[in-house]
């Protein structure tokens, strides 16, 4: 059975469609998830997409957190389902406190769209499994608010535990605390990442395939934890 | 708040009051049209919907008679499914899939607030775009400052970009071209246009038609408010009493997420089937949309304007029908759909309200509580406005400013003078890198990028199981138009034809923003002739169809008109995306040849703009057979693999498009002049119709014979050669030049690249 991969549009998502075929090239099956719906539909995992959800009024997420299909995410992902958050995915979990920290404004104040060169320090999480510790991958990056901030202590804990998922490299593009690009829950389920994977799963239009070990880590992830059976 | 309504029974009673039509921008033989066409005054609200769609903006009324030529002119073309006329044209690009593309104008707004302007500039195409039943996929956008150094020039482009990725980003279409040029003729009126392509099967082509008597008129997005009110405040304190809202802003704002919302929300009714017609609300809002919408249907249509969702419930009825809100939208429904469309919009929290009727009056109808205050024939409104044939002449000028060659200018003569030449020149504002501006904007969101900025032209796949794409490009050489202005708009189209051509698209619709000063001036409206005539010859001639555009007059400050820029756009259409060809070359021994013929031509050229800061002359010479020659040869080399890199030469000449490829590849090349041209000529002329392309050894020959057999120039100038760093002790990669008077100019990539890329951060961050 191929896992099924849910991906959740809120009102201004903009890259459930590219998050949904990153699922499918990796092997996946995508599944359509609604913001209003109470349900996730027995998905094996979930993927928050990027966008300006809700147009990021008030805070980016903070309105996208409170949507009635988040109220069953939260309960499931500290239950185990693996969870990925992609830009305003990462910003939204943070807002929903399944992740420390909050994304603020870029440092420099203006949007960046680049491509980006990331070093992948954790490969235990549901996500990264695919990746060597250490290594050195190209996918997009584009946002107005990646700065990642957190109190020192919190920051020596994600350090401490090993939950920096991956690091800038060569330029930090929006002055992200200790150049941190993504970082995971204690359980390793779920993963906020501010650079975009899903937008570097295919050669034709992206700079590299680097960002298709995110989607192919989870399904191996769901295969070994017994979730999906093959 | 004490209320004077005028309604159709007080204007009839009533016809000597006076009314602020020249306020309103009507002249006197206009206000005297529209009485003889109601047979009374009008009253305030018809004054409005008047004032506002007879306005040049909306009107067209000076360029109209120029614009016929656009459909006069019109090529064979099977390819065509919507012509011009309606929001925006469409075009065939097989396996059932059409696109739609067009460029407008948002100058005057994004002069006066930069942010808002640019953004809902984009606001506004993109709402084109869907009202045809197209998903909008792609955004371009063409821009012109003043000079890079006036601090307003600052202000001007700093909050345009910040406006365009601010809207465009938070959208969800990629940005994918444009162009950024300077020049202090856009001083005072810079240039903000942008183009939106979208794509969608055949079967879901809408058109904006009030069709279906009993049909519901339904008003969808956000409310409506006093944004985007101009001349009407004149009439709004006439109708209010003192103490009423008086001036209110001109300029709209926009709201991008509704506006997202407002696509998801109309492509899904659109798919559901529950619309008969749609139009967007854009300039002239509510009178726009009623006006033309019955215009084009059964021609009568009933509006209850008092049930229009407000944000502000103070304003009056005039007010209401000339606010040009942003992210409004405008749907014909059968009755027995509306709740069906009603549960559309409730999904996508969009707010909708039926304002109209659809019926068989043959008059358009306006009822405020109850009173009728609008009765006109629609089409008086949207389609029959005043038509100018304003005079137009040659200036004398034109004959000095022509005669003033640039035979006189210094040019460089030596080795030397020449890498001084080169280094000033790759970091010229115009020529500079302009990463700087499109590393703001997304261009990767939707997965469907495969070309982006700084590529020739932006290239995207349509259909991700064919590869099916398309490529679009806009392109303007002013000064060339300032010189001569019907050359100057074909080497637009020229340029535009070719840097799609050059990334394996065989190019095949054209759309267009006509940038002009004042039409009351008769050497303007002469430029504006003279532009469109060179453009509709040169459509003619290459079987390229104009299929919609944009003009945008009044360009001017004073007496100093901005240089006529046509801005074109060419859409092009490539069978499978794998094929493109990038600009960059890749592989060491690569053969690179020059396609095309190199002429003593730099009148126009940004040499003469940037080293002598000097216009005049005559522009280079256009051969269109030539031009559709090369284009042929960079189709036929893409789709059969022998192309493996290819990049137009325009502004700056080669040695500008050299250094793109060079720094782009980060691979160096060896290059020499050939033995009949002259080095300088050789690097910096802007000879239209040609094209660097690199060309792997296993298919050089396959490549000659092919050019051979169509009679076109190939000379072959140089190899890509990543070892000459080596050889001269560094371990820099370097563009290296023979022949150039005698000597070899030697260039480090690096270098190139640092002088490109700090221009503009230098100048604006």
């Amino acid at each position: 059975m191929t896992a099924r991969i849910g991906v959740i549009t809120f009102p201004g998502s903009l890259d459930d469609t590219d998050a949904k075929r990153a699922v499918e090239i990796a092997g996946g099956n995508a599944i359509s998830l609604w913001h209003a719906d109470d349900s996730l539909h027995s998905v094996d995992a979930v993927v928050l997409p990027g966008g300006f959800s809700y147009g990021d009024y008030l805070r980016c997420g903070a309105i996208s957190r409170f949507a009635p299909v988040m109220e069953k995410l939260i309960d499931a992902a500290r239950s185990g389902l693996p969870v990925l958050g992609i830009c305003n995915g990462f910003q939204i979990l943070c807002e929903s406190h399944l992740l420390p920290g909050a994304l603020t404004r870029n440092d420099h104040l203006s949007f960046i769209c680049r491509d980006q060169k990331l070093r992948i320090e954790n490969n235990t999480s549901a996500w990264t499994s695919d990746f060597a510790v250490g290594e050195e991958i190209v996918v997009p990056l584009k946002n107005g608010e990646g700065c990642f901030v957190a109190d020192d202590k919190t920051l020596d804990l994600l350090e401490f535990e090993g939950r920096i998922i991956a690091r800038y490299l060569d330029l930090n593009p929006n002055g992200s605390r200790r150049d941190i690009a993504g970082i995971c829950n204690e359980q390793g389920n779920i993963v906020g990442i501010m650079p975009h994977p899903e937008h570097a799963v295919e050669k034709l239009t992206g700079p590299t395939t680097d960002g298709l070990g995110f989607f192919t880590s989870v399904l191996k992830s769901l295969v070994n934890n017994g979730r999906v059976t093959v | 708040m004490a209320v004077r309504i005028d309604t159709v029974t007080v204007a009839s009673k009533s016809p000597d009051t006076d009314q602020p039509f020249a306020e309103l921008g009507l002249k006197t033989d206009e206000y005297k049209r529209i009485k003889e066409i109601l047979s009374r005054r009008p009253t305030s609200a018809e004054l409005a919907m008047y004032s506002v769609m007879w306005s040049e903006h909306c009107s067209y009324k000076s360029s109209k008679v120029h614009l016929r030529q656009f459909g006069q002119k019109v090529p064979k073309n099977d390819s065509m499914l919507v012509g011009i006329g309606e929001n925006a044209g469409v075009v065939d690009i097989g396996d059932g899939w059409a696109v739609t593309f067009k460029v407008e104008s948002h100058n005057h707004p994004s002069y006066v607030e930069p942010y808002q302007g640019a953004a809902t500039g984009i606001g506004g195409i993109v709402r084109d775009i869907i009202s045809m039943g197209a998903r909008p996929v792609a955004v371009v956008d063409p821009l012109r400052f003043g000079d890079p150094t006036n601090p307003d020039t600052r202000r001007v482009l700093t909050g345009v970009v910040a406006g365009i990725g601010g809207y465009g980003n938070c959208l969800g279409l990629p940005n994918i071209g444009g162009e950024i040029v300077f020049d202090s003729s856009y001083q005072g009126n810079p240039l903000v246009n942008a183009l939106c392509v979208g794509t969608m099967k055949h079967e879901d082509i809408h058109l904006a038609k009030a069709s279906g008597i009993g049909n519901a008129v339904i008003l969808y997005g956000a409310r409506t408010g006093g944004d985007g009110i101009g001349g009407v405040s004149v009439l709004a304190s006439e109708t209010f009493d003192a103490d009423g809202p008086a001036k209110r802003p001109s300029v709209q704002v926009g709201d991008p997420f509704m506006e997202k919302l407002l696509i998801e929300c109309t492509l899904e009714v659109l798919h559901a089937g529950l619309v008969e017609g749609i139009q967007d609300l854009g300039g002239a809002g509510i009178s726009c949309a009623t006006s033309e919408l019955a215009s084009n249907g059964e021609g009568g249509m009933h509006v209850w304007l008092d049930r229009v969702l407000l944000r502000d419930s103070t304003l009056s009825p005039e007010e209401i029908l000339m606010s040009e809100s942003q992210e409004r939208m405008c749907a014909v429904v059968e009755p027995a759909k509306v709740d069906s469309f009603m549960a559309v919009c409730k999904k996508w929290d969009v707010e909708a309200v039926v304002i109209g009727e659809v019926n068989n009056s043959g008059r358009l109808t306006v009822e405020w509580h109850g009173e009728e205050i609008v009765n006109v024939p629609p089409r008086s409104v949207a389609h029959d406005g005043p038509v100018y044939e304003r005079p137009f002449a040659r200036p004398d000028w034109m004959d000095t400013r022509q005669a003033n060659g640039v035979e006189n200018l210094t040019r460089p003569t030596s080795a030397d003078e020449v890498r001084q030449t080169w280094l000033k020149m790759v970091a010229t504002p115009n020529l500079a890198s302009k990463n700087w501006v499109t590393s703001q904007y997304d261009r990767y969101v939707r997965g469907n990028t495969i070309l982006a900025q700084p590529e020739d032209s932006g290239m995207i796949r349509v259909d991700e199981l064919s590869g099916l794409g398309v490529a679009v490009s806009t392109d303007c050489n002013a000064r060339f138009a300032a010189l001569d202005p019907y050359k100057g708009a074909q080497l637009a189209f020229a340029e535009s034809y070719r840097n799609v051509a050059v990334t394996g698209a065989k190019p095949l619709a054209v759309t267009n923003c006509l940038n002009f000063g004042s039409p009351e001036d008769p050497s303007v409206m002469w430029q504006f002739e003279q532009a469109v005539t060179g453009l509709a010859d040169a459509c003619l001639q290459m079987g390229t169809p104009v299929t919609g555009g944009n003009v945008s007059f009044y360009n001017q400050t004073g007496d100093v008109a901005i240089h006529p820029t046509p801005v074109v756009g060419v859409l092009g259409v490539i069978d499978d995306v794998e094929r493109r060809t990038p600009m960059a070359w890749s592989t060491d021994g690569e053969a690179i040849y020059l396609l095309g013929e190199t002429k003593n031509e730099l009148a126009g050229s940004e040499w003469a703009h940037a080293v002598h800061n000097h216009l005049g002359g005559l522009p280079p010479e256009l051969d269109l057979e030539k031009e559709r020659t090369l284009a042929e040869i960079l189709v036929a080399g893409s789709r059969d693999g022998m192309i493996s890199a290819a990049h137009d030469i325009s502004e700056g000449g080669l040695a500008q498009t050299l250094s793109e490829m060079a720094i782009r590849a980060n691979i160096g090349a060896r290059v020499w002049v050939p033995d009949e041209l002259d080095p300088f000529v050789f690097l910096w002329s802007e000879s239209a119709t040609r094209a660097i392309v690199v060309i792997a050894r296993s298919e050089e020959l396959r490549f000659t014979d092919m050019c051979k057999a169509r009679n076109f120039m190939a000379s072959r100038i140089g190899a890509v050669d990543s070892k000459l760093g080596v050889e001269s002790g560094t371990d820099e990669q370097l563009v290296q030049i023979d022949g150039i008077y005698g000597r070899e100019v030697s260039l480090s990539i690096n270098e190139l690249r640092t002088l490109s890329e700090a221009t503009l951060p230098e100048l604006f961050g």
